[in-house]
């Protein structure tokens, strides 16, 4: 047993001009489950598909459970794409045959919940129900790593604590978990968030420190359509929440001359942002100061 | 203007889709249904559109061109480009000529689509594909704009710009109602009504859900109730609806995620399997 489960080490991957992963390094423990956060483009899926061993580094070196991501390791690798990976025109129970056959494992048994549509075709199954067997297709073979791609999206609360409920279980046991998500409730549920944006890694540890130093102004006005209107107008990232409104990255007192040309009084007060005014501010290509 | 659905129910077969479900859309506010799959989020907002006929209860809505609908499917043409795709609805309203360049410029400005108005469709990346849905929905100015679930699958900072133009919307007088599976979205919105089964498990604005909310959550490493705990991180929240947790425990401010997993499991618990 290695202490590191999944290593990329100063990894590039370039397509042609682009580069899509652009010198990271990171890795994951046995034990922990780490969250990979990124909008879309930002190289999450490219290093997921190198680490897995599904596509080729361009420069770099990635390592699952120590050594090159080839057949033998990825046995002991589970794997749920965010399109799941089942075969739609299979049972749920042949799904199931399938996947243990392929890792050569014995089949699992279905939970109460699942075993009314054991014989069900999985496309005609709710899509909470198809994540539960996407789920118990990649666990069956005690994975040491396990991989998840926006595990829980479209899964109502109770389903996506279950859900959770077995990430857990299996951290617990000592599989280390990699899970991207664009759930930033999801994003609180990991031990360790990286942040990847334009192919490189620019944050990493927990909700505070990928928030870093971006601060956000809340905008507590009596007439919130009108200042949301003017200060949109001004090409401000403005955001609403309730009937306050945030804009990510500001400077107070520019905010004021806005409003005030327009008529509109309000309160101004500087707040922590969020992950995802985060992610705004980085897409935008602003600087924090 | 308020537009509302009321005691509204819906059957498909046997299956009880919308059960006795009010509803109201005030003009120049947003409101947020949010639920799982199956909770009947989709069919609430057919239904207010008229795309589904109701088994009993009453609709108000505006006459079927002031309604703007975003469908939880793809909502443009896929081989036409985004411009065409525009054009294409923008003249089914009536608008022409000077009218709709204008309209169609300031729009692809507003939702960050100019660069991409030659692309086919099928080019777009989903969260640029749901703005172009998005933009159609709303080209001729809808006193009621309806969107089925614009912002599930795609990415935060997409995510964060429809977030704004259904905002925009709404700050220009429009009713707007949207489905999501994201809570922290539902947050944001002025009124937020939580779906589960085609039942209200409740609904208000996120303070007012909060300060309703009655009974208490607790942190722990290991449930007393292991049927009225949840995963949250590293430790568990467990709910008290009525009676006092046991002395020691850590009480928690509970935020959306738990006060929806706490009723769903009262009303799980109160359902007799």
């Amino acid at each position: 047993m290695t202490d590191v489960l999944l290593r990329a080490a100063r990894v590039t991957r370039r397509f042609g001009a682009f580069t899509a992963v652009d010198d990271v390094s990171m890795q994951v423990q046995p034990g922990e489950v780490v969250g990979l956060l990124g909008a879309n483009g930002a190289g999450k899926t490219t290093l997921i598909r190198m680490l897995l061993g599904l596509i080729a580094v361009t420069s770099g070196r990635v390592e699952l459970l120590g050594g090159p991501p080839d057949r033998e390791r990825r046995r002991r690798l589970g794997y749920v794409p965010q399109g799941l990976g089942l075969y739609g025109d299979l049972t749920v129970r042949e799904n199931l045959s399938f996947s243990a056959r392929a890792y050569g494992t014995a089949e699992p048994a279905l939970p109460p919940a699942l075993a009314r549509h054991a014989g069900v075709l999985v496309r005609e199954l709710p899509l909470g129900a198809q994540r539960q067997v996407a789920f118990l297709a990649a666990l069956a073979h005690s994975p040491d790593v396990l991989v998840l791609d926006e595990p829980t999206s479209g899964v109502d609360v109770l389903a996506r604590a279950a859900l959770w409920d077995t990430i857990r279980a299996q951290a617990e046991r000592g599989t280390g978990v990699l899970v991207t998500t664009h759930y930033m409730q999801e994003a609180q549920q990991c031990d360790r968030l990286l942040l990847m944006a334009d192919g490189r890694l620019v944050a990493q540890g927990s909700e505070a420190d990928i928030v870093g130093s971006t601060r956000a102004v809340a905008v507590r006005t009596g007439d919130w359509a009108r200042a949301f209107a003017a200060l949109n107008a001004a090409g401000v990232p403005v955001m609403l929440a309730g009937r306050a409104i945030r804009v990510a990255n500001a400077d107070p007192a520019e905010l004021a001359v806005v409003l005030q040309a327009a008529g509109i009084q309000a309160s101004l007060e500087p707040v922590p942002a969020t992950i995802e005014e985060r992610m705004l501010v980085l897409a935008r290509g602003e600087k924090v100061s | 203007m308020t537009y509302a659905v009321r005691s509204a129910t819906v059957r498909f077969g046997p299956a009880l889709a919308l059960d006795d479900v009010t509803v109201e859309v005030p003009g120049g506010s947003v409101v947020a249904v949010v639920g799982g799959d199956g909770a009947g989020k989709s069919t609430l907002l057919r239904a207010l559109v008229g795309e589904v006929p109701l088994d009993g209860g009453t609709t108000e809505a505006p006459p079927k061109q002031r309604i703007g609908y975003l469908p939880a499917s793809s909502g443009s043409w896929a081989a036409l480009t985004v411009t065409q795709n525009i054009d294409f609805v923008a003249r089914i309203y009536g608008l022409a000529d000077d009218e709709l360049t204008a309209r169609r410029a300031e729009l692809l400005d507003r939702a960050s689509l100019t660069a991409a108005a030659d692309r086919p469709a099928a080019q777009l990346s989903g969260g640029m594909r749901r703005k172009l849905g998005f933009v159609m929905a709303i080209v001729h100015r809808p006193a009621l704009l309806i969107l089925d679930e614009p912002t599930t699958g795609i990415d935060p900072v997409s995510r964060i710009d429809l977030w704004r133009l259904a905002s925009e919307a709404a700050a220009s007088g429009a009713a707007v109602l949207m489905s999501t599976t994201y809570l922290d979205e539902a947050e944001r919105a002025a009124h937020l009504v939580v779906l589960d089964s085609g039942r209200v498990l409740v609904q208000g604005a996120y303070d007012q859900v909060r300060a309703g909310f009655a009974g208490v959550v607790t942190q722990t490493d290991q449930a007393v109730r292991a049927e009225w705990a949840w995963r949250r991180g590293r430790v568990l929240h467990e709910y008290w609806p009525g009676s006092d947790p046991p002395a020691g425990t850590t009480t928690v401010a509970a935020d959306l995620e738990d006060i929806v997993v706490a009723l769903s499991l009262a009303r799980y618990h109160a359902v007799p399997s």
